[in-house]
């Protein structure tokens, strides 16, 4: 479904990265600083590659030899951001809503309400983010970025900002929308993967060292290998 | 209470008027300026930065004086709006909104370039990643996040503009009823003999004007705060 193979030099450090997942769960797996979230931005949009290509299906996002580049906002991918990067001066509501809006979809009652209750977000909307606790923000993340209709959720960290009662307040959620959109999701910490994780990418300074299934994850968190 | 003359109510409103134009015109051109200099480096960006600030540090009589050979009937500006688009400048209300809003567009531009240097520019590529071209992103993100910084800009270049003389005086002189403002009433008044009383309620006056623009710009940044952080 997603295919990457990409190339990117960021001063000494370098990004090599060549994989290809199913839909379900892409759990990418790495230490910090191996280049994770440089990764998902290249998928994103957010930075571009030196060379290579990326592509959703027959979509193809990125091509360093055909030039094509397409901006972050054609993408149609949902990203939920470590810090979850609600506007602050919009009310939940309005953020929910954003990603419908700002993409030319029609207003969906039905799907809206769907997603609120899948989230549990329902007496939040009324609120600003700043009024959120840190596990309802990014509730409200994900709720946004699936609101949009994302052909791919980008997932990077998002429960590194929490503590460990947040974390598991949230891993349901999160496992509850498996089946709702195709997933990549980042993180240094194997159990939290293990749980969602249909299929593993696991890279190191730069680099894909292994892509297979959750037995990649038997291990310790990357952080401590 | 303060029996102000028809002529110093003129002086008043004309002042208010050439306040107001001055920072809503420039209002467009202050947010474009100072996105530049927030977001963008681009060669010679220090000495735009410095010509932007120019007329805080030079004399106002020069900036009059400059404005008057350049956007006079005979200066090449004034001469080409007068000829093809039937625009006076000199000696008019028009030409002292232009000179006040001059004097002050560096007040304008900077808390507006503060404001948007203090984004978090990850929030506009949140925006991105959820739909929003660039236009978008900056009038759905960027201008509301920068809301009280524009608000602070607008009070600084209309109270600056309500005071401004020198280079007014300079560059469309002191008509009364077209270019006479408050300040330069109150000049006149101090040039005749028995002026004591209308300068002194004009000088009541000034002061309440500024009060009164304080009092709002307070409530309007504080009402801009809010919705970032009350509910």
């Amino acid at each position: 479904m997603l295919s990457v193979d990409v190339e990117k030099s960021l001063g000494e450090f370098t990004l090599s990265a060549r994989f290809a997942t199913a839909n379900g769960v892409t759990a990418v797996f790495g230490p910090s600083g191996s280049g994770k979230t440089t990764l998902v931005n290249m998928i994103a949009g957010l930075v571009t590659p030196d060379r290579g290509r990326i592509a959703i299906a027959d979509m193809v996002l990125f091509d360093s030899k055909a030039r094509i580049n397409l901006p972050t906002h054609q993408r149609r991918i949902g990203y939920v951001f470590q810090e979850g990067r609600l506007f602050p001066h919009l009310s939940v509501a309005s953020n929910l809503d954003y990603g419908r809006r700002m993409s030319g979809l029609p207003a969906d009652a039905a799907e809206t309400k769907r997603i609120v209750e899948l989230l549990d977000i329902a007496h939040l909307l009324d609120r600003r983010p700043g009024k959120l606790s840190g596990g309802e923000r990014q509730r409200v993340a994900v709720g946004r970025a699936l609101l949009m209709r994302p052909r791919l959720l980008l997932l990077d960290e998002p429960l590194a900002a929490l503590d460990a009662a947040r974390k598991r307040e949230i891993l349901p959620y999160l496992e509850r929308l498996r089946d709702e959109v195709p997933m990549v999701y980042v993180s240094h910490h194997a159990g939290e993967l293990r749980r969602i994780a249909t299929s593993v990418v696991r890279i190191d300074a730069g680099r894909v060292v292994a892509v297979g299934g959750s037995e990649l994850l038997e291990e310790l968190d990357a952080d401590a290998v | 209470m303060l029996d102000l003359t028809p002529d110093e109510w003129t002086a008043i409103v004309l002042s208010l008027r050439i306040a107001l134009v001055a920072t809503a015109v420039g209002l467009p051109f202050g947010v474009a300026v100072a996105w530049l200099l927030a977001r963008k480096d681009f060669w010679g960006k220090s000495l735009f930065d410095g010509v932007i600030h120019l007329p805080l540090v030079l004399p106002p009589v020069v900036t009059g004086y400059l404005l008057l050979i350049s956007f006079g009937r005979r200066g090449p500006i004034g001469a080409f709006l007068a000829d093809y688009l039937g625009i006076v400048l000199s000696f008019r209300w028009t030409g002292a909104a232009l000179a006040c809003g001059i004097m002050g567009f560096p007040l304008l531009v900077r808390p507006i370039r503060l404001a948007i240097e203090a984004i978090d520019q990850k929030l506009e590529q949140a925006a991105a990643t959820l739909g929003a071209n660039r236009l978008r992103v900056f009038a759905t993100v960027t201008l509301p996040l920068a809301l009280p910084g524009l608000i602070a800009g607008c009070v600084l270049c209309f109270a600056k503009a309500l005071g401004e003389f020198g280079a007014t005086i300079t560059f469309v002189s002191n008509i009364p009823g077209e270019t006479q403002t408050i300040s330069a009433a109150i000049y006149t008044f101090t040039q005749i003999p028995g002026g004591d009383a209308g300068a002194g309620r004009l000088v009541l006056v000034a002061i309440a004007l500024a009060l009164v623009a304080l009092v709002i710009s307070e409530w309007l940044a504080r009402r801009a705060g809010m919705r970032f952080h009350g509910e």
